[in-house]
């Protein structure tokens, strides 16, 4: 049997009630984009429903921690159709086995979602450390990324109680949508227009004192660096090169 | 302007850079009043430089000028360098303007001493004051403490900044008599007490009123230099765990001594920094932390140097083979973070997995232990059975056969057959 749902967390968690309404036995989970028909196995096209959604959420909430819900929810951006298929699996798993379960890390989908989970937090992680704001003429301090996984939902909490003082704009230029900041609070934004042209910063936007900063940036990278230790295979494992392209020292 | 303040930067960022600590963790400042900043439990590493070491903190000196003639120190009153000196304005808007980009997690700020230590560490507290209290910033501050300053202002800064640090220099005193006869332990030794001593008296009276303002949540550090005099490993890692143990550090740093002059006493310029021996002072360093590991197990009078070409857990057990083979199965979780191979993460996971059933080789595998190395030292449900007992020199050189050091620098050129 294949379900087939829209990609959404609701429309994973509503596989789930599915599965558990019709215990068709061995399933898999594929997106809409990703379906292939097949001859001989039947296929379901799931509908996404919130209220279903939720009672599963709120379900897993019963018998896990909150370590282990983010964890669920940090696999399902990592947007990789397998760790969909996992997740759900994984779901199925924890409601057919008493508490504790999910502590099985013999269990190939415990193992799986924890792997990738940690996965995506690094990445999260390195985005809170490698963004590098741009101050424009009117006060935004803005940055485009492009990061490997979706998690510009991650990194409100952290840029919110950071920058509480700042207008910022984190633009992902992948995925086409942005988290900003006013003041006030963090709304997710969409801009209509050509996103090549953000990566191009023209001058005339930008504050007049920014690129003072960033030579200085520029500097004091150079000047921390001890020639005698050079070490680039280090280097290139903590700050990998597709980064270096958001980095100011390294432009 | 702009000129003069970037020629400051780069004069007083080099000068700093000799100073490893660059972590940013321990402290959960929070940003208060719609300010900016806050600290992060775990620290970030915004970048790192080209030799690989973690960029988290704006690290300068206040001036590179200074009074003391240490030996090792690039900033020593007879070296013929260029001279600076920022003023506290400079600074402030440094760090503000870096943090505000996200380029920095906070300001590590350190100072030659001039005039004398009380001078010297009242500039850096006005410093540090300032951007609390008139900048409303929380990000995070490492402060350099000036060996004699006065109670008072140790203090004063204990109350704004989030980590204090003071060096040791050299791990024995016999060494630091001999670069800076000027200095001596008992000047760092104090200092580390007072603070370990305020920050305990803090706590207690936290516990009691709930107003009481933190005191240097992120704790004190220390830093040794590593191969500039003739100590032993054994002698550097008993130090550091005394430090560990009777100062409450967060940190020992181990720096591997840089040539920076052609003084008789040191090694001599253009000698390789002592990298890999840095390395193995750090893990030696981390087994003492993490893995329940005492000092005197890794380092003894028997083996007073860790060895070169293989890791210390690697080598401490070898030389106790009778406590192997460990069955992952049942043993204690002390005892699986001291099989070769293993750490952490694995041994948490290994612990948690073995309730739902039996661990079998690829699960072992899975969960993500180095299983090359550990399969010499462990048994698990399908261990093949083994005939013959192995010494530990063969063991260690199953080992080294398969992996490959990433301190050699010729690659072996021996062509496989197979």
């Amino acid at each position: 049997m294949i379900y087939i749902f829209d990609g959404s967390l609701e429309g994973l968690f509503s596989a789930v009630f599915e599965w558990f309404e019709r215990k068709p036995g061995e399933v898999s989970l594929v997106t809409v984009k990703r379906y292939q028909p097949d001859v001989f196995t039947p296929a379901l096209q799931i509908i996404t429903q919130r209220e279903k959604a939720d009672r599963v959420w709120k379900g897993l909430a019963k018998k896990l921690d909150s370590t282990w819900m983010r964890r669920l929810y940090t696999a399902y951006l990592s947007e990789i159709d397998e760790v969909y298929h996992d997740i759900f699996r994984f779901a199925i798993y924890i409601f057919s086995h008493p508490a504790g379960a999910e502590k099985n890390y013999g269990n190939a989908q415990v193992l799986h979602i924890a792997q990738t989970s940690r996965k995506v937090e690094r990445e999260k992680h390195r985005m809170e450390a490698f963004i590098r704001f741009q101050k424009t003429a009117d006060e935004i301090f803005y940055c485009g990324i492009d990061p490997d996984y979706n998690v510009l939902p991650l990194l409100i909490n952290h840029f919110k109680n950071r920058y509480a003082d700042q207008m910022w704009l984190i633009y992902d230029l992948k995925r086409n949508y942005g988290i900003f900041y006013n003041l006030e609070s963090v709304e997710e934004v969409e801009m209509g227009i050509d996103v090549s042209m953000l990566k191009k910063q023209e001058k005339q936007l930008l504050d007049e004192r920014e690129s003072l900063y960033a030579e200085l940036w520029r500097n004091y990278f150079k000047s921390t660096n001890i020639v005698a230790r050079k070490n680039t295979k280090l280097h290139t494992q903590h700050v990998p090169k597709r980064y270096w392209k958001y980095l100011t020292e390294k432009l | 302007m702009s000129d003069r303040l970037r020629d400051k930067l780069n004069i007083l960022a080099d000068a700093a850079k000799y100073d490893v600590s660059c972590s940013s963790s321990g402290s959960d400042r929070k940003n208060t009043n719609k300010g900016v900043g806050n600290g992060h439990q775990s620290g970030i590493c915004h970048t790192y430089t080209e030799d690989g070491r973690c960029v988290s903190l704006l690290k300068i000196l206040l001036t590179n000028h200074c009074i003391f003639d240490c030996a090792y120190c690039v900033s020593r009153r007879s070296n013929d360098i260029e001279r600076a000196a920022f003023t506290v304005d400079e600074v402030v808007e440094l760090t503000m303007n870096f943090y505000r980009r996200n380029y920095i997690e906070g300001l590590f700020l350190s100072s030659g001493i001039f005039k004398n230590a009380d001078f010297t560490m009242e500039r850096l507290v006005r410093v540090v004051k300032k951007l609390r209290l008139e900048e409303n910033y929380n990000g995070y501050i490492h402060l350099k403490t000036i060996p004699g300053a006065s109670d008072e202002l140790m203090t004063e800064a204990g109350l704004y900044v989030d980590r204090m640090s003071i060096n040791l220099e050299m791990p024995t005193e016999v060494g630091l008599k001999l670069l800076a006869p000027e200095k001596s332990h008992k000047d760092v030794v104090k200092p580390l007490n007072f603070v370990r001593n305020q920050i305990i008296q803090f706590n207690e009276e936290k516990k009691l009123i709930k107003s009481v303002p933190k005191f240097v949540p992120a704790g004190q550090s220390t830093q040794m230099v590593i191969g500039a005099t003739a100590e032993t490993d054994k002698e550097i890692m008993h130090t550091a765990a005394a430090f560990y143990q009777n100062f409450s550090l967060k940190r020992v740093y181990y720096s591997g001594y840089i040539p920076i002059s052609n003084d008789s006493r040191m090694p001599i310029l253009g000698t390789q920094p002592p990298l890999l021996r840095e390395n193995r002072l750090y893990q030696t360093d981390w087994l003492m932390r993490f893995y329940g590991f005492k000092v005197n197990e890794l380092l003894n009078d028997a083996n007073p140097h860790l060895d070169t070409d293989i890791d210390p857990k690697l080598s401490w057990a070898l030389r106790n083979l009778h406590h192997f083979p460990i069955d992952t199965n049942t043993a204690d979780y002390q005892m699986i973070l001291r099989i070769p191979g293993i750490g952490i993460g694995s041994a948490q996971k290994i612990v948690q997995a073995r309730k739902f059933g039996k661990l079998y080789i690829h699960q072992l595998k899975k969960i993500g232990i180095a299983y090359n190395r550990a399969k010499h030292f462990i048994t698990c449900a399908d261990t093949p059975y083994q005939l013959n007992d192995f010494q530990a020199h063969q063991i260690k050189g199953f080992i080294l056969a398969e992996s490959q050091s990433k301190y050699l620098k010729t690659a072996n050129n021996q062509l496989l057959l197979f």
